[in-house]
């Protein structure tokens, strides 16, 4: 190790790798993993928001994880997002797209991607 | 991308309940469910709930998973890690209520909300024989920081502000240790060693550091190299941690291939390396001069303090010795400031203590609290209490060197200074916790057998005065003791006290003097009324057959291992067939009887 640059660098590479263990990130994204959920297409929605949270540099502050069945199977994939002093948003039937919308919208715009939310999902 | 991370404990608890075996199942599993490229398994050094291992925690949500066997691997990879459902029968359950999965994630836990963990900050959490892993706790940056922005005074002032004190057991403050040895820098040859030779009964925080974080005491042993002056040192590990030794030694060599051992370290001109020396686990070798001696190559003998190291140590250099856990607080206070540490603890004992939980103890494993915290939230809250509904009657802290601190005392804050004041100590940490069921007077003669055994025999006052002392415990616990052998204990034990050579000797007695001071009356019960109050002292114990309840059934006999129990002619009113009674000279004490008996006919006392 010749410089302190060279071991920051080092730092930074790892960090992300280990921020999981933290468990100290504000902002929740769960996804229904149930049996339903994957036989709807929960999988790829999960990484979608686990590769789309990584290449926004967004580890530190959003934890994606997973769940069981909530119970509203007919609309699998459902994705929660919990975040402190907010309500829960429950996003249902979700895809690649959306996830990369909500991502986008929600996660880093901090604005509610209200047409894939389940209420306007009941109204239709 | 790595969506998940599955940690299993390598420590020493959890590797003989069998992890890696666990751990190669979960990486056979997740493979064969095609989750490889999603979910990642880690090897991590020791959590501290040793006695639910072995344990596995998955994060991101921190679920952790307790006494885990091989079997259960399929499960928490199809159920968990697939679908995301938290496989609740195995999910620590601490209130043993029906919501498990309600506070599935440890940090949610009483055992975890109730810690402070610095020393063990990283135990646990990454995998020990990743040095990237380390970096990216930041570790190496402390030692950054003093190479580039610190001169050495710095640095030990720093040490000093903190009040970091020993953390091996006699608490001397580490930055004045550093400063005696920081004199002539540069023009004499001078050491750094630490002391992984842990030996106290039941304690192994050092162990579990090695273990689980093996870069930190790197880092803070070349940080002490640059605040004294030193270029070289070593760490002296019992062989009997073989997977401690192995792991610092994995550490030691990354850190040579990272450049942050050997020279010019950060291109500052600094060069400090570290090599490992192993004792064969003799407990004299943990006091500082028997060590020293011993990494020389001679045999482990103490010599007479002063010279202190400081002046006069390894090789007959100046010499810093520290713990092992008093290293893992350095990275710390260094990055982190003294002023932070100062926050921790009380007012002449700053920081964490780890403690090692053991005996009578729901929770057996490794805790680390702020200094200051009472006996009973350790015991209580985080220890998980007593198991089976029995009373608490005493914790011993200090290993042989320490004491007994009785249940009266419960609610005494523990740092150096109260311990010392109650007449025990910190030692390094052990804290074996003793219920209702164990014999005082037995407790002080198993601490005095060890100390018989390990006195190395270069004085007298220890080698002699231990093994008296040990014959009049034997002749109370054998019902032969008189009146006057408490006085004799008391006495002896103060002239062993004040004569021996080392810390061994000096503390032996320790043990004896507290149980006298707290436990009094049972000594007078086992020479006055011959009796063992707790049940515990064989030739004091009568085992007894009421004859009027025994219904002739033989049970007893038949599990009787000595056959000291026979049938009586006596056929008591209202019974078929005639009891039996228990042969004395026979009877070995066991015990074997008393549960078989549905009757209550049998009695100890």
């Amino acid at each position: 190790m010749k410089s302190l640059a060279e071991l920051a660098a080092i730092r930074e590479k790892m960090k992300d790798k280990v921020v999981l263990r933290e468990g100290t990130t504000n902002t929740r994204i769960v996804v229904g993993m149930a049996t339903c959920g994957i036989a709807a297409g929960a999988r790829p929605v999960l990484n979608a928001f686990v590769e789309g949270v990584d290449k926004e540099g967004l580890n530190d502050s959003v934890t994606v994880t997973q769940t069981g069945c909530i119970g509203i199977c007919q609309y699998e994939p459902v994705v929660e997002i919990f975040q402190p002093g907010k309500e829960k948003v429950t996003y249902v039937k979700m895809t690649v797209e959306k996830a990369e919308k909500v991502l986008k919208e929600h996660i880093k715009g901090g604005k509610v991607v209200e047409e894939y939310t389940i209420a306007s999902a009941k109204k239709a | 991308m790595i969506r998940a991370h599955v940690l299993c404990c390598g420590g020493t608890g959890c590797t003989s309940s069998g992890s890696p075996k666990i751990q190669s199942a979960f990486q056979a599993e997740i493979e064969k469910n095609g989750l490889a490229d999603e979910i990642k398994v880690v090897q991590t050094g020791c959590f501290g709930l040793c006695a639910l291992g072995p344990v596995v925690i998955v994060y991101p949500d921190g679920t952790f998973y307790s006494n885990v066997t091989v079997d259960d691997v399929a499960e928490i990879v199809s159920e968990h890690l697939l679908k995301g459902r938290v496989v609740e029968r195995l999910v620590y359950n601490e209130t043993n209520d029906d919501h498990a999965a309600e506070h599935a994630s440890l940090n949610d836990t009483t055992f975890y909300k109730s810690q402070m963990r610095v020393a063990l900050r990283n135990c646990g959490v990454i995998n020990p024989e990743s040095i990237e892993e380390y970096i990216a706790m930041d570790g190496y940056a402390a030692l950054g920081k003093v190479l580039t922005e610190m001169t050495p005074d710095e640095v030990i002032q720093t040490i000093l502000d903190s009040g970091l004190r020993g953390r091996g057991g006699a608490g001397f403050p580490t930055g004045m240790k550093w400063k005696f040895a920081s004199g002539n820098r540069g023009n004499v040859q001078k050491y750094v060693c630490c002391n992984a030779d842990e030996g106290d009964l039941g304690a192994f925080m050092d162990r579990s550091v090695l273990e689980g974080d093996p870069h930190a005491l790197i880092e803070a042993m070349a940080i002490a190299g640059y605040a004294i002056g030193a270029d070289q040192g070593y760490v002296y590990v019992r062989a009997e941690y073989p997977i401690a030794v192995q792991r610092l030694q994995i550490a030691i060599d990354q850190a040579r291939e990272y450049g942050l051992l050997g020279k010019d370290i950060f291109g500052t001109g600094f060069n400090f390396d570290l090599d490992i020396r192993l004792g064969a686990g003799a407990f004299v070798c943990g006091e500082e001069t028997a060590l020293m001696t011993s990494i020389e190559g001679k045999r482990g003998e103490p010599r007479p303090r002063p010279p202190f190291p400081a002046v006069k140590g390894l090789f007959g250099k100046p010499t810093v010795l520290n713990n092992v856990e008093t290293y893992a607080n350095i990275p710390r206070i260094i990055l982190l400031g003294a002023d932070w540490f100062k926050s921790i603890g009380t007012e002449k004992s700053k920081g964490t203590k780890v403690f090692a939980l053991g005996g009578k103890i729901r929770n057996t494993g490794l805790v680390e609290v702020p200094m200051g915290t009472t006996l009973r939230h350790i015991i209580e809250e985080i220890g998980g209490g007593i198991p089976n509904g029995k009373k608490f009657k005493a914790a011993q802290t200090g290993g042989p060197s320490g004491g007994c601190i009785p249940a009266h005392l419960i609610d005494t804050p523990i740092d150096y200074d109260n311990l010392l004041e109650i007449g025990s100590m910190m030692g390094s940490g052990g804290l074996i916790v003793m219920d209702e069921d164990n014999c005082m007077v037995d407790i002080a003669r198993f601490f005095l057998d060890f100390t018989v055994d390990e006195s190395c025999g270069k004085c007298t006052p220890c080698r002699v005065g231990t093994k008296r002392l040990l014959e009049i415990l034997d002749k109370i616990i054998s019902g032969n003791g008189e009146m006057e052998d408490l006085d004799r204990l008391e006495e002896l034990s103060n002239y062993i006290k004040s004569a021996s050579l080392c810390g061994l000797g000096q503390t032996a007695p320790n043990p004896v003097l507290s149980t006298l001071r707290y436990f009094r009356e049972e000594y007078i019960a086992h020479i006055v009324d011959k009796k063992c109050p707790a049940g515990v002292c064989k030739k004091l114990v009568q085992f007894t057959i009421d004859a009027e309840k025994c219904i002739g059934c033989g049970m007893c006999a038949k599990n009787c291992p000595a056959s000291a129990i026979v049938r009586t002619d006596y056929v008591a009113p209202g019974h078929k067939l005639a009891s039996f009674k228990i042969d004395s000279s026979k009877c070995v004490k066991c015990g074997a009887c008393l549960p078989t008996c549905k009757f209550k006919a049998i009695s100890k006392g």
